[in-house]
């Protein structure tokens, strides 16, 4: 498996750590009911076909990135850095 | 006040040839990591232009005789063998946090090949182009540069870089025959 870092461009998948779902990126916001945080820490789906997950380019850039791909066809569909969004978010 | 005398990181290690392929170490004169500050790029890219250096682009390094700015990271650079004042970015020395290996010859691209995986042949990595990647299992920063390659490496790890290095040549001129 390979994946196509945005900066540093196609590199082996041992370069990368492996962190869990994307859901990791919509942390509820503050005061929200104790399900929405269940939801955050706990409850994952486990699809077949589509995913999309967070991995970390640790022998590279450094960058977390939000990887989409497939889990039946194996196909990796999109690799996003994930700091540009969560700075549009208003984390400046 | 007495002058100090600096050690360069791999001080006692000599230039080393295996199979036409040599190892030495640089000894860099400065290392400044420039961090663009959020919104700060206008202010970095003004600084830069009386050096007659640019920003890199990710995976490339700009020189200008002896200075070189090399990319490492989403919007921060190593200016190496220069100095900048700026406010756009976080600037830090970090001189005596990385050593430098230098590797020359028709086969270093062979010899890097043992340890990084990376293709590193001159079509696909031309003088120029620069990489953050595992050199074995070290962070480094790798350059191609005209008849070689530059590697940057935690100085912690110098000596082990230089060993692994030299097996790798030691093994490709065995298999040659050299």
């Amino acid at each position: 498996m390979r994946l196509t870092c945005p900066l540093c461009g196609e590199r082996d998948r041992r370069e990368f750590y492996y962190y869990g779902s994307d859901d990791y990126l919509r942390r509820p916001a503050e005061g929200a009911p104790a399900a929405a945080w269940d939801d955050y820490l706990h409850n994952r789906d486990n699809p077949a076909g589509e995913t999309r997950d967070l991995w970390y380019h640790e022998a590279g850039c450094g960058q977390w990135l939000a990887v989409t791909r497939n889990t039946v066809t194996h196909a990796v569909l999109a690799v996003d850095l994930v700091a540009p969004v969560a700075q549009k978010r208003g984390r400046k | 006040m007495p002058r100090l005398i600096a050690k360069s990181p791999l001080a006692g290690s000599w230039p080393v040839t295996h199979g036409g392929v040599s190892l030495s170490e640089l000894v860099l004169e400065g290392i400044t990591s420039v961090a663009v500050l959020p919104g700060g790029q206008n202010a970095v890219d003004k600084a830069l232009k009386p050096l007659g250096v640019a920003f890199p682009a990710p995976g490339r390094f700009t020189e200008k005789a002896e200075l070189r700015l090399v990319w490492t990271g989403r919007d921060q650079a190593f200016l190496l063998n220069g100095a900048l004042a700026c406010e756009g970015a976080a600037l830090t020395d970090q001189s005596d946090g990385w050593a430098c290996l230098r590797l020359e010859g028709a086969a270093a691209a062979d010899v890097l090949a043992r340890l990084y995986p990376l293709d590193l042949r001159a079509a696909a990595f031309p003088p120029g182009h620069a990489a953050r990647a595992a050199l074995g299992h070290m962070s480094s920063v790798l350059m191609r540069v005209e008849g070689g390659f530059e590697i940057l490496v935690f100085r912690s790890m110098a000596r082990s870089a230089w060993t692994e290095l030299e097996h790798a040549m030691q093994h490709l001129a065995a298999r040659a025959g050299a």
